[in-house]
């Protein structure tokens, strides 16, 4: 190929008089970029790395622990609230029975009252009406003596009471 | 309507126009002269390029430290991150020990691909030379580390044991010849791929100098390609880099 | 007039090495196509296997770009 020969090889590739300048300058460069990432850039890199997984792995330990906090607190809020309802049952509870025995006690007493009273009344009644017997019976004898004067009979006043007694049970009976 | 990257008189410039597509790959001293092995050329300027991008993205951009990344540091993580995986699911826990060195190789190859796709830039990988002592030094490193922690049990590797006994010498030299073929395959593709993307760049862009009118056909084609060729750049960093994971793992598990 | 000859002989001979690029293209899409319909298979085992996806192209395609360095050596190197 005339051409060729003219302007150098064709493929610049196959130019072995540039092969040493290009392993020498590829050797010097693999060696500084080699020195360059191992020693600076991928510590720093892989240092940044660790960094951020352990701030996710405590951050995510941190949550967990929260979330233990808050159902822990949700937990006691629950009892809190158990306890509440309990010790509101418990003082209801008390308050009714103390309101039961103290009713229960004026309920007895008034009605011992009222029996008291009833009895007196019974008693008022009694006597009255005792009284009242009385009196008819005396009424009754006076009124007997009287008749049995007017009549002209001598009454024996023992035997008109007897009689009147008698008359009065019996009406009574 | 003639296309001369160098100011050379061939004989295809008489006759219409010349697309040299391969002057692009061409090793020149910065300050003139002749190459000799210490001159600094065009290879140690994008060299250089590719440390100081390279140190730029890893150092500059994560240099932050935020336990909230920056957008930097998150692209440096996530290059961290995706060679960590690759090293650790491919070649096995114990390799993590390699994890810089496969690093630095990834992040190398990444940073001269895609400097490379820069207009008017010198593709450090596309030179068979510069792959080639890559992946040899990749390969002469993976075969002494089998050596050195399996002893002659390395040679396992070889020796298919769950291949029928008669398969097993014919395999043997198979499994021998394609060992050997690694290397030879590991920088070509590199060099290959970057080499073969470039040349077809140029040659289209060739294409729309010479088609007057109609330039805009070659120069979509020259986008289009670009585009695959950026993609091809990270694909081929990454094959590089799991590649080497792959013989990593050979040495350090040669069970067959 | 040989020289002319040996030319063709050259072009041609770059133009039928090229050829062996379709092959490297017909073992990617062969690849990218077998690993797609794994994965739609199984969705789940597809995201670990995309590292040997990107081997099994990477061997495919080294074979392509032989025949294409190949192509190459034929027209500028020889």
């Amino acid at each position: 190929m005339a051409d060729t020969a003219a302007s150098g090889p064709g493929m610049p590739q196959l130019d072995v008089t540039t092969f040493s300048n290009q392993i020498f300058w590829l050797v010097v460069t693999m060696v500084v970029l080699y020195y360059v990432m191992s020693r600076v850039a991928l510590p720093r890199i892989a240092a940044v790395l660790a960094d951020r997984r352990g701030t996710i792995t405590s951050d995510i330990a941190a949550a967990e622990e929260y979330k233990l906090k808050a159902q822990a607190a949700e937990e006691a809020y629950h009892k809190a609230l158990a306890d509440a309802r309990s010790e509101a049952n418990r003082i209801v509870e008390a308050a009714k029975a103390d309101m039961q025995a103290k009713l229960d006690v004026e309920l007895a007493k008034a009605e011992a009252e009222i029996a008291a009273k009833a009895s007196e009344s019974e008693r008022r009644i009694r006597e009255i009406r005792d009284g009242a017997m009385d009196m008819v019976s005396a009424v009754s004898k006076e009124a007997a003596k009287d008749i049995l004067e007017s009549f002209g009979a001598k009454a024996d006043a023992r035997s008109v009471n007897a009689a009147v007694a008698a008359r009065l049970k019996g009406g009574a009976a | 309507m003639r296309m001369r990257i160098k100011g050379t008189t061939d004989v295809a410039g008489e006759s219409g126009f010349a697309i040299k597509p391969m002057d692009q790959f061409e090793v020149k001293a910065l300050f003139g002269g002749d190459v000799s092995w210490y001159t600094p050329t065009n290879v140690t300027l994008w060299m250089a390029l590719t440390v100081l991008a390279a140190s730029a993205l890893m150092i500059y951009g994560a240099r932050g430290r935020a336990l909230v990344p920056s957008r930097g540091q998150s692209a440096a993580e996530m290059a961290y991150g995706f060679v960590y995986k690759m090293v650790e699911d491919v070649a096995g826990k114990d390799a993590v020990r390699f994890f810089p060195y496969v690093f630095t190789l990834f992040m190398f190859v990444l940073f001269a691909n895609l400097l490379g796709l820069i207009p008017f830039a010198f593709t450090t990988t596309s030179h068979i030379a510069v792959t080639a002592v890559l992946a040899f030094t990749v390969f002469f490193s993976v075969t002494v580390l089998g050596f050195i922690l399996h002893g002659t049990k390395f040679l396992g590797l070889f020796w298919v044991s769950s291949a029928p006994l008669a398969l097993r010498p014919i395999l043997a030299v198979i499994e021998l010849i394609s060992y050997f073929a690694r290397p030879v395959s590991h920088s070509i593709r590199l060099a290959g791929a970057m080499m073969a993307g470039h040349a077809v760049v140029k040659v289209f862009a060739g294409f729309a100098g010479a088609l007057g009118i109609f330039f805009f056909a070659p120069i979509l084609a020259v986008t289009a390609f670009y585009a695959l060729e950026l993609l091809v750049a990270v694909i081929q960093a990454y094959v590089f880099t799991i590649l080497t994971c792959v013989y990593l793992k050979d040495a350090l598990h040669p069970s067959h | 007039m040989e020289g002319d000859i040996a030319e063709m002989g050259k072009y041609i001979g770059v133009g039928l090495t090229a050829i062996g690029m379709g092959g490297a293209a017909i073992g990617v899409g062969n690849i990218a196509g077998n690993f797609l319909s794994g994965a739609l298979r199984n969705p789940s085992a597809a995201a670990g296997q995309t590292a040997m996806l990107f081997i099994g192209i990477a061997f495919a395609e080294a074979l392509g770009i032989f025949s294409f360095l190949v192509a190459l050596l034929l027209m500028f190197a020889v």
